[in-house]
């Protein structure tokens, strides 16, 4: 299951998730939402730390990040940024 | 369980801000800090003339709106005649440091126990990129159209620095929402300067360097980067002021 | 009976405010009003109000405004250039529908003008002032103890309106000490709850006080006919005049405030000469009292209007009048001030001029 997830309605495309993501595993859509904005969408799920940078970077508050349950895979990427 | 989410104490409407811009972060910041004090019920925020006039469709506490420049006046009235209410303005760089100037030094020098977000982007957003008072020295706008400085313009007005003068002043801090390092550093800053408040300090003002992608014309990347490259030069981040 | 004591007509209307239950004052010196922040910075502390020296009259309006939405009863006072600059925070005050008190003690212009007292200001308070179609409640008293009474009602109008209320003072009877009876305040209204105010949103939906209205498309457009709709009702509720001896007066003077009081000497006087004259004095010159204007013009022979600027009250006159008898007008701004002798002299003459035309030799 994702860690995180993406409101698109809310999304102005701005890319600013895509920006900070620290494991380059956002792009922003091909089709457009109601508001005719292009959204993130993950290219790697698997990868996602659930670091939350997406998160603290958005600011339509588009963003939901799922902390519980995050496996730890390499200990490079779980340092968690947010604190 | 979700652990990071939008707070409750922003409504669910989406708002008018272009693509990249800082207000959104910063509403969150301020919204965020409102909901971990528990202060959502005694809240009454002052929202500006510019772009953030419409934050009272945002949160879910008590708003008003006022004339351009005024809210640091109208936040004293407030304030005086509700001691035990959180009362914070949230203003621009036009209505906080310009046509505002007078209110927002008076009310930081008499102490007023409130809370002040000052959101600097360099730039009029609202009416659509005027030179603002904080426009950076060579910085192009619709009013500064060969770049500030060079036609009686002035350099750019550095708040912080001159409020840290006052002697009735309690907190000042200079941050910025342009890296996530940043934005928790604001986070942080603003959650003192409403928790100033609470302890009734007195005057507290967070001024946040902000992108406007829109405005200066640039992609997101870029306006992040000239709050990086070009903003926190001209504006150094830190603590201005601090009475412990 | 309550306690007589002599008090400037300025320090009377701060003691009003205060038994009315006024307990936030923010206000900016400019003469001749400044005995009323002077009062005020000693009073409230006294009766657990505040006081706030603001740095501008712009700033002075908006703590009212902030107070006002606190649900606080606040006023705040100056004189003609300071109620200029006022103009935008009222104009604001205004469409939030906030009930709060502003006094102007009149003084000569335009510009800087002098210190002197002045009726010039009328246009501004009545006809708005700042920008946008609304309306302030303005009230014209002629005594000491009319600035008392006035000012303890002008709360309750305010409240009961949710409109703010002007007192269109002027130099002399801001200055001008008076015995007055200081009697206990009582609300003459049933005072609406305000159920507006922003005071946390703790056990309810979060407020709003605002006056940007953008949606939906036609709101402002509501907004203006629900404003204009309370302006109907204050005008057919609140027109307020006093007439002295008109019922048979081939010439009323219409004047107010201090300019009616002496015109009722000179109207006294020119009784003793054998010509019947009378007054007519708005109490509020908004809501103007036309009805009582276009009454008079029904029996007066002509009408004179006196006040202390080159013609902006008598505007309202000849309009309430509609043509019903001639208007006449004897004024100056500027500082000037009739005095009975002058107001006399000019009552004369149109008696004269009159009886001319009687005669059939003209």
């Amino acid at each position: 299951m994702n860690k995180v997830h993406f409101d698109k309605h809310r999304c102005k495309g701005c890319g600013m998730c895509v920006l900070f993501c620290p494991q380059k595993i956002l792009r922003m859509s091909a089709g457009l939402n109601d508001q005719g904005f292009p959204y993130p969408e993950l290219t790697d799920p698997d990868r996602c730390t659930a670091c939350g940078m997406c998160f603290r970077m958005c600011p339509d508050c588009a963003i939901q990040v799922d902390k519980d349950g995050v496996k730890i895979k390499d200990k490079k990427e779980t340092t968690d940024v947010t604190k | 369980m979700p652990t990071l989410k939008r707070t409750n104490v922003l409504t669910e409407v989406r708002t008018h801000y272009c693509p990249g811009c800082g207000h959104g972060i910063a509403h969150r910041l301020v919204a965020e800090v409102i909901e971990e004090l528990g202060i959502r019920e005694k809240t009454i925020a002052v929202a500006p003339v510019g772009c953030a006039v419409l934050m009272y469709d945002y949160f879910n506490c008590d708003m008003t709106e006022c004339p351009h420049g005024r809210p640091p006046a109208m936040a004293t009235g407030i304030k005086r005649t509700q001691p035990d209410k959180i009362v914070f303005t949230y203003q621009g760089d036009g209505d906080l440091a310009a046509i505002g100037t007078a209110e927002t030094i008076h009310a930081a020098n008499r102490g007023e126990n409130i809370t002040v977000i000052f959101i600097n982007n360099a730039i009029y957003g609202m009416t659509g990129g005027q030179m603002a008072p904080t426009t950076l020295t060579g910085m192009r706008s619709t009013t500064s159209q060969d770049g500030r400085g060079e036609h009686g313009e002035g350099p750019p007005l550095k708040v912080c620095e001159l409020l840290s003068t006052l002697d009735g002043v309690c907190y000042l801090e200079r941050t910025a929402v342009s890296t996530p390092k940043d934005v928790n550093a604001t986070k942080r800053a603003i959650k003192k300067a409403f928790q100033n408040q609470i302890d009734g300090r007195g005057f507290s003002l967070v001024e946040v360097l902000s992108m406007c992608p829109t405005d200066w014309k640039l992609s997101t990347a870029q306006s992040v980067d000239f709050v990086n490259n070009e903003m926190k030069e001209a504006f150094p981040l830190g603590v201005y002021k601090d009475k412990g | 009976m309550g306690e007589k004591i002599l008090l400037k007509g300025n320090e009377v209307m701060c003691e009003a405010a205060v038994q009315a239950g006024c307990r936030f004052f923010a206000g900016y010196p400019i003469t001749p009003q400044n005995e009323v922040p002077e009062y005020m910075s000693k009073r409230m502390p006294q009766v657990g109000g505040i006081f706030v020296q603001a740095e501008s009259e712009l700033a002075a309006i908006n703590m009212v405004f902030g107070a006002s939405l606190s649900g606080a009863r606040c006023m705040t006072s100056s004189s003609s250039p300071g109620i200029s600059l006022k103009q935008e925070g009222i104009s604001y005050i205004a469409a939030a529908e906030l009930p709060c008190l502003i006094a102007n003690i009149q003084r000569g212009g335009p510009g800087l003008g002098n210190i002197r007292a002045s009726q010039a200001d009328y246009f501004q308070a009545v006809k708005g002032g700042g920008h946008g179609d609304y309306r302030v409640i303005v009230l014209a008293p002629a005594s000491v103890q009319e600035i008392y009474t006035l000012t303890m009602n002008a709360f309750d109008w305010a409240d009961y309106y949710r409109n703010p209320v002007m007192i269109l003072g002027d130099g002399i009877s801001g200055q001008m000490a008076e015995p007055v009876e200081i009697l206990p305040y009582e609300p003459i209204v049933d005072l609406p709850a305000k159920d507006y105010i922003l005071d946390g949103c703790a056990g309810r939906k979060p407020r709003v006080v605002k006056t940007l209205v953008l949606r939906p498309t036609d709101g402002l457009v509501t907004h203006n006919e629900h404003l204009q709709g309370k302006y109907k009702r204050i005008e057919a509720e609140l027109s307020l005049c006093e007439e002295y001896e008109t019922a048979d007066a081939e010439i009323v003077i219409a004047a107010y405030g201090i300019t009616a009081r002496i015109a009722k000497g000179a109207a006294r006087l020119a009784r003793k000469k054998g010509i019947a004259v009378g007054l007519i004095r708005p109490i509020t010159l908004w809501p103007f009292p036309s009805d009582a204007f276009a009454a008079v013009a029904k029996t007066a022979g002509q009408i004179l209007t006196v006040e202390m600027s080159h013609g902006q009250f008598v505007e309202d006159v000849k309009l309430a009048v509609n043509g019903g008898c001639p208007v006449r007008f004897l004024g100056k701004g500027g500082g000037w001030y009739p005095t009975e002798d002058t107001i006399l002299e000019k009552i004369e003459s149109m008696a004269a001029a009159s009886a001319t035309i009687a005669k059939g030799e003209l």
